[in-house]
């Protein structure tokens, strides 16, 4: 039984160690890529990576939040992002040269190698190393308990970063409406107030 | 994994790269908190790295949306370009 116990945390090291190098071998993988959905695919499997480590260790409810929100949210925003400034007529070349299957190998091989990982884990009766687990019940209680002042600032954060995202994207769209309502009073003072006269200077759109 | 992050925010040009070496900063700082955290078996390393996941949404928003607006008014994602960018 003792020596059953002992391989399996060698083998719960070894899981470590692999996921961990995993991280750091997409990360490095990642700052070198010259193409930003490229970096973006290596990213998403470093923060995979990082998730398996924190299931390893014992905290599987912060390997979920990993996943769901940075390799979720977050790198969607980041996917958005990319998407709206790649806008261009040059871009359906790009994109042929994108879908070659060759870029497609790093990212795969490590991702699968996270997945025979996960599959090992799950299939396994203890996670976790020896330091034992720390499930979702005392992350909440210790959330809720002395870190509430934590969560209402995180809150605050929230409304903050939401409220100032929304205000520098859409400063821009205001732009041609304030333009156009100047236009239209310089035009209205330059006829006299008259409303028919004020259009003479434009092309006449009927024929 | 921080030295990496740190290493391609100093190295690196472009907005977007800067944005994702932050993230793999945070994620690394989260990650000495969750080892500490399991080391000590306490529960408040894994509080603290929600902290951090928090923090890094809002600041991911706020900094994509500037990106979008920079991108828009300069053409351009060099972070050289935006040095005259003072007054």
């Amino acid at each position: 039984m003792t020596s059953v116990r002992y391989y399996r945390e060698t083998y719960m090291e070894l899981v470590f160690y692999i996921a961990g190098a995993v991280a750091v071998i997409s990360t490095g993988l990642m700052l070198t890529r010259l193409n930003v959905v490229h970096a973006l695919l290596y990213l998403i499997v470093s923060l995979l990576g990082v998730a398996v480590v924190f299931y390893v260790l014992g905290a599987p409810f912060v390997a979920a939040l990993e996943v769901i929100v940075y390799a979720g949210a977050i790198m969607v925003l980041f996917v958005f992002v990319v998407m709206m400034l790649n806008l261009g007529a040059h871009e359906v070349d790009i994109e042929k040269q994108w879908l070659t299957p060759g870029i497609w190998v790093g990212p795969v091989v490590l991702a699968g190698i996270l997945i025979i990982e996960v599959i090992y884990l799950v299939r396994g009766t203890t996670p976790g190393l020896a330091t034992g687990e720390l499930g979702p019940k005392e992350v909440g209680i210790a959330l809720f308990g002395p870190y509430l002042i934590g969560v209402e600032l995180a809150s605050m954060l929230l409304l903050a970063g939401l409220v100032g995202a929304y205000h520098l994207g859409a400063r821009e769209t205001e732009r041609p409406e304030i333009q156009h309502d100047t236009n239209t009073d310089e035009r209205r003072t330059a006829a006299g107030g008259d409303l028919v006269l004020a259009g003479a200077g434009q092309p006449s759109r009927t024929p | 994994m921080f030295s990496l992050g740190l290493v391609s925010l100093l190295v690196r040009r472009n907005l977007i790269f800067v944005l994702m070496s932050l993230e793999v900063m945070l994620n690394a700082a989260g990650l000495a908190f969750v080892v500490a955290g399991s080391r000590w078996h306490q529960a408040d390393g894994q509080v603290v790295f929600l902290f951090i996941l928090a923090m890094a949404a809002a600041e991911v928003s706020v900094g994509l949306a500037l990106v979008v607006q920079i991108y828009r008014r300069f053409k351009s994602l060099d972070v050289d370009e935006l040095s005259g960018m003072r007054g």
